[in-house]
């Protein structure tokens, strides 16, 4: 139930939003986020939760690749 | 994204779970997470076998689904006999009650139920149908009630009523805390209620408990971190609120949607089922939104006692705290299965019951 899925912003139409989830594309509401195309939200239950932070997920892999000495 | 599947990463993986059993405490440890989707990423790709001995990592009442009590369920199967439309997430539907059976054998018997994926749904179908009465059965943790707060606000029809479940975790987490005998070394936050509320909630548990914390993301290699990085605070005896999922979780959460529950709700006391009441736990409708609460409106009487949470037999209320395993029930796989469950913990696909069942949560080695 609390599960949110990642997707892309395809386009912003006042609440309303496409996004695509890897391929299939549906309409979700985004009163609780500021969403521009290109970016990805969290998508749960119809409503974009929150928008990802893209730099913030490769910054946290870049610096466990250093702890991890990969 | 391409990012999300660098996150199971195998090789990280591995090298990751080397460094957790170079961590290996001498005294046990239990790291308890909140979370149906931690359960399920855990046990799935195996987890508690690549940890140490010392380390357990138990479950504790992160099931929306099997914390709502029995009496709401029961009030929810009686509106639904009464010709109201009710209307629900997923496997809300298949929950049983205390008197009453579950939504799903109400609709057996005629009752007008719906399963729907989103409240929006809920709404619009009440628009459409002007002549019938739908009640949204509400359910679901900080995560989705923002979302039941966005729709109660945005004036909706007034052939629609809310039956508001909601439960906020940081009061359950903390409730945990001061179970003694459970003698939780550190908490795996979960992720996706945080991006709600942000890190900010979780200060109190390092504060005053003196316990670790960790927010954590859903692939392996977040709750493989997150459990190294408890266990690195616990070896180097601080205790510390750190976050993991930075790429979803802010400090402060999502400002916009905590400025919507706290115009649609108040915080109130509320009943866990299998658990009893924990304080400040609950959200209810604020008092100029009460001509859409269905508890009102049909002058439901929704008992707080927790009769009937528990079906003879069945150890839910230990296995939601993490004091039991699902292999400690006698009835687990015998009498009790995912295809006729006996209690809420096997029911729904966020239940530890259900989860071991499928995905087989205690092999270890
Ligand atoms: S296996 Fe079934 S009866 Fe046993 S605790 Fe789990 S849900 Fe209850």
């Amino acid at each position: 139930m609390c599960l949110a899925i990642p997707a892309r912003v395809l386009e912003v139409r006042g609440h309303r939003a496409k996004v695509d989830f890897g391929g299939a594309v549906r309409e979700v509401d985004v009163t609780l986020v500021d969403a521009r195309p290109g970016q990805y939200v969290l998508v749960h239950a119809g409503f974009a939760i929150q928008v990802l932070d893209k730099r913030e997920a490769e910054e946290m892999l870049r610096a466990w690749e250093e702890v991890l000495g990969a | 994204m391409e990012v999300s599947a660098r996150f199971r990463d195998q090789r990280l993986a591995e090298r990751l779970a080397k460094k957790i059993r170079a961590l290996e405490p001498r005294e046990p440890v239990r790291i308890c997470h909140v979370c149906g989707t931690h359960e399920w990423t855990i046990s799935h790709y195996g987890i508690r076998s690549l940890l140490p001995d010392s380390v357990e990592v138990v479950a504790g009442p992160g099931c929306p689904v099997c914390i709502t009590p029995a009496s709401l369920i029961d009030a929810a199967v009686e509106l639904a006999l009464s010709g109201v439309v009710v209307a629900t997430y997923g496997d809300m539907f298949r929950a049983p009650g205390a008197r009453a059976p579950s939504l799903y054998q109400a609709r057996a018997e005629g009752a007008d139920v719906r399963v729907v994926y989103s409240i929006t749904d809920a709404v619009k179908m009440a628009r459409e149908e002007k002549d019938r009465e739908f009640v949204f059965f509400a359910i679901g943790f900080e995560t989705t009630a923002p979302l039941t707060a966005v729709e109660v606000l945005r004036r909706p029809p007034d052939n629609l009523s809310f039956l508001v479940a909601h439960r906020l975790i940081p009061p359950a987490m903390e409730a945990l805390a001061n179970m003694e005998d459970l003698a939780i070394g550190g908490f795996i936050a979960p992720g996706h209620v945080s991006t709600i509320i942000g890190a900010e909630p979780y200060a109190i548990f390092p504060e005053r408990y003196n316990m670790p914390v960790v927010i954590a993301g859903f692939e392996p290699l977040d709750v493989l971190m997150a459990i190294y990085m408890l266990l690195k605070q616990i070896k180097d005896g601080v205790a510390k609120l750190e976050n993991e999922y930075t790429r979803a979780v802010r400090w402060r959460g999502n400002e916009r949607a905590k400025e919507f529950m706290r115009k649609a709700f108040d915080i109130a006391d509320g009943a866990w089922r299998g658990l009893g009441v924990i304080p400040s736990s609950a959200l209810e409708l604020k008092e100029g939104l009460r001509k859409h609460d269905a508890i009102e409106r049909y002058g439901l009487n929704v008992s707080l006692d927790g009769q009937g949470d528990i079906p003879p037999g069945c150890r839910c209320h230990e296995i939601m705290v993490g004091r039991a395993y699902p292999t400690d029930c006698p009835l687990f796989l015998r009498a009790c299965r995912p295809n006729r469950p006996i209690g809420p913990c096997m029911v729904s696909v966020e239940g530890t019951c259900r989860i071991w069942a499928l995905e087989g949560g205690w092999f270890k080695g």
